[in-house]
C-alpha cells in the first residue's frame, strides 16, 4: 500500500512522520539534529530515499545534511559519504560564498537596510531546498540574505545562481522583519529552463534560461506599506505556489492579499474574495484539483494568530475569490499559533492529503482534502516547515 | 598534542566525545590550531569560523587558562599551557537563556 512521509522542521530539530495510505496511524521519529534550528527539509521527486535538510544556528552557522535511505540515517554530503580513512567524518557541505566574480553576472555588494541605507550581502541561513524534478543530485537553495545556489553533486559544492542577484533591482530589495529570505523556490514541471522564486521582501522573479537571467514578476501587486505601492521590487511576498499539471497559473500568499496570476506572473490580480483577513503565510494548491486552493488567515501584520482565536483553512474551489472556512478538527477557540510560510504541504494520494505545522508545535493533518483535521502530533517545537512525499 | 575542547553541538557534528586532540605544527595560535581542527573535521569548517574571512563567528568564544582569547588576533601564540597539552583551548558558544 502506498503511504506518505511528512517532513517536519522546527526551531529544535527535524521529524519524520509516517503513515499508509489511509494515513490514520503514524510513526514519529526524531528530533535529527536535535537543539538545531531545522528550516526546511524536503526529499528528492526522483528518488524518494534521498532528502535534504537545511540544519542552522545562530551559533554555528549553516549545514546542509543529507539522508539516502528516507531519513533513518543522516550525514553532511560533503565528500563520500561515510567517514575518511582516518576514521574521521568527511561532510563539509556548508559553504556558501556569494560570488563576486565579474565573469558570472554583475556581482552586487549591498542592498537596502531597514533605515533605507545600503547594507552588505550577509549570508546567514538557508531557508528553502529544493531538489530537481528529474537529478537526486542536482539542488536549489533559497537563503537569507536572499540569493539562490545550485548543487549539482549531492549538497557538497554549491555555487551561485548570481544572475538573480545581478539582474539589477538588488540595491532595491530590504529585509522584512523576518530578514531579507528567498524562501520560496518553484521548478515548473514542463519546462526545466523556468524557474519562480519569491523573497521578502523584494517580490517574485522568474528565470527562463535555467537561471542565468531574472526578472521581476510584480506586475498588479498592490502594497500600501511601501512607498510606491506599485513598485517594480520591494512587496512582502510570502509564499507562491502552482499545480504542476498548470504551471502558468500561479497563486500568491502576499503579506496582505491574496492574487493569482495566469500568464506565469507576468500579470498578478487579487483573489481575497471572501477571506476575513487576506494576510496570511502559507498557499498551496490541491494535488488533483488545479482550482483548489488553501490558506490560513492570520488576523494582521502586528498579530500574527488567527483571527478570533479560530484556527481556520481557507479552501477555494474555484481558483479564489469564494472562499469555505475549514474547521472541523481545528481548535475554534483561545488558539493564537502562526503558520509559518514553508509549513503546508499536499500528498498526491486520493483522496489529496493536506498538512500544515503551527508555532505551538502542532502538525495537522487532513486526509479528506481539508474537510475534517486532526493532529498528528501536538508537543513539538515551533514547527518552521512542512512537506510530504507520497510514497509508492 | 594540543587539547580543543568543542561545544555540545559541534562535538555532536563531528561526532567526538570529549576533548579532541591535534598535532599542531609551527606556533602554537588560534589560526594553526583551528587549521589543523578543520583538516581533521571537516564538517566544521565554517562553524567557528567564516570560511572565507577566518573571522570568528559572532557568538562564538575562545577561552584559554580562564583568559578569554576572543579578541586576540588569531596569530597571537596561545598560553604555554595550551602549548604543551597541560590546558585545553577552550570553544564556547555564547550563553543561551533568558
Amino acid at each position: 500500500m502506498s503511504g506518505v512521509r511528512v517532513l517536519v522542521g522546527t526551531r529544535k530539530g527535524g521529524f519524520v512522520l509516517t503513515a499508509d495510505g489511509k494515513r490514520k496511524r503514524w510513526e514519529v521519529s526524531g528530533p535529527h539534529f536535535a537543539g538545531w534550528e531545522i528550516y526546511h527539509m524536503k526529499g528528492s521527486p526522483a528518488d524518494p530515499d534521498r532528502l535534504y535538510a537545511s540544519q542552522t544556528s545562530a551559533w554555528f552557522g549553516q549545514v546542509i545534511q543529507r539522508s539516502l535511505d528516507g531519513g533513518k540515517t543522516w550525514e553532511p554530503p560533503g565528500g563520500p559519504l561515510g567517514k575518511s580513512p582516518e576514521g574521521f567524518p568527511k561532510g563539509e557541505s556548508n559553504k556558501f560564498v556569494y560570488d563576486t566574480s565579474p565573469e558570472t553576472g554583475k556581482p552586487l555588494t549591498t542592498h537596502q537596510w531597514y533605515d533605507g541605507t545600503q547594507h552588505p550581502w550577509e549570508f546567514k541561513r538557508v531557508w528553502h531546498i529544493e531538489p530537481s524534478l528529474s537529478d537526486p543530485d542536482t539542488l536549489y537553495a533559497g537563503v537569507e540574505d536572499a540569493a539562490l545556489f545550485q548543487s549539482v553533486d549531492g549538497g557538497k559544492t554549491w555555487q551561485e545562481l548570481a544572475g538573480l542577484r545581478g539582474h539589477g533591482t538588488g540595491p532595491q530589495w530590504a529585509p522584512g522583519a523576518g530578514g531579507m529570505c528567498l524562501h520560496t523556490v518553484l521548478l515548473d514541471p514542463g519546462n526545466p529552463k523556468r524557474m519562480f522564486i519569491a523573497i521578502s521582501s523584494a517580490g517574485a522573479f522568474r528565470t527562463d534560461d535555467a537561471g542565468k537571467t531574472w526578472k521581476p514578476i510584480n506586475r498588479g501587486l498592490h502594497s500600501q506599506y511601501i512607498p510606491d505601492p506599485t513598485a517594480e521590487v520591494g512587496h512582502c511576498v510570502h509564499r507562491i505556489a502552482l499545480h504542476p499539471s498548470r504551471p502558468n497559473v500561479l497563486f500568491m500568499q502576499k503579506h496582505w492579499d491574496v492574487l493569482r496570476s495566469d500568464d506565469g506572473g507576468d500579470n498578478w490580480r487579487e483573489v481575497s474574495g471572501n477571506l476575513p483577513t487576506d494576510f496570511g503565510f502559507v498557499i498551496d494548491v490541491h494535488a488533483h484539483e488545479p482550482e483548489t486552493i488553501y490558506v490560513v488567515p492570520i488576523k494582521s501584520d502586528s498579530e500574527h494568530y488567527p483571527l478570533d482565536g479560530k484556527l481556520r483553512v481557507f479552501r477555494s474551489r474555484t481558483g479564489g475569490n469564494e472562499w469555505e472556512p475549514l474547521t472541523k478538527g481545528l481548535p475554534q477557540r483561545d488558539c493564537y499559533v502562526n503558520v509559518l510560510r514553508d509549513a503546508m504541504a499536499v500528498d498526491a494520494l486520493d483522496p489529496c492529503g493536506a498538512y500544515f505545522g503551527t508555532t505551538g508545535g502542532q502538525v495537522y493533518g487532513s486526509a479528506d482534502g481539508g474537510d475534517s483535521w486532526a493532529p498528528i502530533v501536538r508537543d513539538l517545537p515551533a514547527v518552521l516547515s512542512v512537506e510530504v512525499q507520497t510514497l509508492p | 598534542m594540543i587539547r580543543v575542547v568543542l561545544p555540545a553541538h559541534l562535538k555532536t557534528l563531528a561526532q567526538v566525545n570529549g576533548e579532541v586532540e591535534l598535532e599542531v605544527h609551527g606556533p602554537i595560535t588560534q589560526a594553526s590550531v583551528l587549521d589543523a581542527l578543520e583538516v581533521r573535521y571537516p564538517v566544521l569548517r565554517g562553524t567557528i569560523r567564516d570560511h572565507v574571512t577566518h573571522g570568528r563567528r559572532p557568538l562564538v568564544r575562545f577561552f584559554a587558562c580562564s583568559e578569554d582569547w576572543s579578541h586576540e588576533p588569531p596569530d597571537t601564540p596561545l598560553p604555554e599551557a595550551v602549548a604543551t597539552g597541560q590546558e585545553p583551548l577552550l570553544i564556547l558558544g555564547a550563553i543561551a537563556g533568558g
